[in-house]
């Protein structure tokens, strides 16, 4: 076992695995912010569940920070060592006729989904870590005690167009990101058998409907403020 | 057909090398496309120029000695062949033709078109081999039952002819396809089981060694493989090689 990430499969390995763990936790994000589309009072109430549970904010949190972190550096460290696999590139190259664009554009794809996931943290994640530790209000309350922040702070987000445009091209590009990514996973860890097909279609919904969930999620709040 | 070439000249290995255009004329459709090379070098060695090197042998696609990325694609535009079952009625009259070494760190280019191989006969001198008892009592192999489902996939995969095409159209230039190939068809059958677990450690170790790149899945090899080794093998060698890492 020792050195595995030593090693090309290893490394791929470990790679998927990092990306399975995200793919579990976008659903679960999903469902949570789905909630907000249909009752505002379970959001709120999820919310602060989540917010203030220490095994969710002082373990899972932790283990998913890392979990984005490995996986995007990890992606990064592949994509150097595999150009340098390569010292002169071919004058005429035709990719597209053996492979899909999103197969060859993942740290394209990735790269984005980063930038998307900075603005994110900035808009959520630090706004939240400082109400909650800096200033010490685990209430979480809104400014007049009336009943919890969380909803109204997510429909305020949503408010301004940059924002919420910002938003749909990052599931744009998640999706373009899963259109590979998802099947390619179970192919890294040797999952290749006469589930593989099936699993293809599943894939692809994946892909293309839990992004394009977020995307009207976003947008609902956008309307409806 | 009257056609211009861009191929790839390079005097040696520290040579930097470029594309030359050529004009071939009266190309029949009928032709391969290694005999409008020789054509083109005829011509070549007539005008007292310089033959452009290309690798070939057997010029029937089972040797694996031919190669060339062809208009962007290792062994060309075609299917399931090699380059020198290509045939000039896959173009057109008037048509630009790129002619390239396969490109791969692991593969330096020798001359011209000719490119240096030799890593994967090290990936296989690593590992690519079974213990037979030749003492005297050796065992005939068909005394060894196989299943018939596990002797087809094996053979499919022994019937990779190592040209390196996998890694030429591989983005990263990985060279899984080919060692997949050599891992599947002795870890299918009973003879393989001896030195599995070494077999797949050493063959992937001197892969990394050679500077390979890395599987990203998005299954160029595969469509580029005259052989149509199918990246099930590779899929194949991810679980072999992790089965091995955690007993060794
Ligand atoms: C944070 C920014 C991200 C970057 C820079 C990034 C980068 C990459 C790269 C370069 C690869 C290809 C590497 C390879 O196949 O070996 C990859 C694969 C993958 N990524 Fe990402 N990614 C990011 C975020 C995400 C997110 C948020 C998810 C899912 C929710 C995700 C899911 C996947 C999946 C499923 C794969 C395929 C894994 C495999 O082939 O084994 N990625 N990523
Ligand atoms: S796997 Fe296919 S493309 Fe690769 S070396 Fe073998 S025959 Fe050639
Ligand atoms: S020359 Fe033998 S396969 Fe093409």
């Amino acid at each position: 076992m020792s050195g595995i990430l030593n090693s090309s499969i290893g490394r791929k390995f470990a790679m998927a695995l990092s990306a399975f763990f995200l793919m579990i936790f976008l659903l679960q994000h999903f469902a949570i912010n789905s909630l907000s589309v249909f009752s505002a009072d379970a959001f709120n109430e999820v919310s602060h569940f989540m917010g203030t549970n220490w095994l969710i904010q002082f373990v899972m949190q932790p283990i998913l920070m890392f979990g984005v972190v490995f996986h995007f550096v990890m992606g990064f460290v592949l994509e150097i060592r595999n150009r340098k696999a390569r010292h002169i590139s071919y004058a005429k190259n035709n990719g597209a006729a053996n492979s899909t664009w999103m197969s060859r554009n993942m740290i394209y794809s990735g790269l984005f989904i980063l930038i998307f996931l900075i603005i994110h943290f900035l808009d959520f994640w630090f706004p939240e870590i400082n109400t909650k530790y800096i200033q010490g209000d685990m209430s979480g309350l809104l400014a007049d005690g009336e009943g919890y922040r969380y909803f109204e702070e997510l429909q305020h987000k949503f408010e301004p167009v940059w924002r919420v445009a910002l938003y749909c091209v990052g599931f744009v590009f998640l999706a373009l990101h899963l259109l590979h990514g998802f099947n390619s996973a179970f192919q890294s860890v040797g999952a290749n058998n006469k589930y593989t097909k099936g699993l293809k279609g599943f894939g692809k919904a994946y892909a293309i409907l839990i992004p394009l969930g977020f995307i009207v999620i976003a947008l609902v709040h956008h309307f409806n403020h | 057909m009257n056609l211009t070439l861009k191929i790839w000249r390079q005097k040696n290995a520290n040579d930097k090398g470029g594309l030359v255009d050529y004009k071939v004329t009266d190309v029949s459709p009928d032709m391969s496309f290694l005999e409008m090379l020789d054509v083109l070098n005829e011509d070549l060695i007539n005008k007292n120029e310089e033959p452009v090197a290309f690798d070939h042998d057997c010029r029937e696609g089972i040797c694996g000695m031919c190669s060339l990325y062809i208009n962007g694609e290792a062994h060309g535009p075609d299917r399931g062949i090699t380059t020198c079952q290509l045939h000039m009625r896959m173009f057109k009259d008037g048509d630009t033709i790129y002619i390239e070494p396969f490109r791969a760190a692991a593969f330096p280019v020798i001359k011209d078109l000719v490119v240096d191989r030799s890593a994967f006969d090290r990936i296989q001198h690593a590992g690519g081999f079974i213990s037979v008892n030749t003492s005297g009592n050796t065992i005939d192999a068909n005394a060894i039952p196989v299943n018939k489902h596990d002797a087809d996939k094996a053979f499919d995969a022994a019937t990779c002819i190592g040209c390196g095409a996998c890694v030429a159209s591989c983005k990263n230039s990985s060279a899984m396809l080919f060692v997949s190939a050599k891992v599947s068809q002795f870890a299918l059958l009973p003879q393989g089981k001896i030195e599995a677990t070494d077999r797949v450690l050493n063959m992937v170790k001197q892969m990394d060694e050679e500077g390979f790149g890395n599987c990203t899945n998005t299954g160029a090899c595969e469509v580029e493989c005259p052989k149509g080794i199918s990246l099930e093998n590779i899929a194949r060698m991810n679980r072999e090689y992790l089965k091995a890492s955690l007993k060794g």
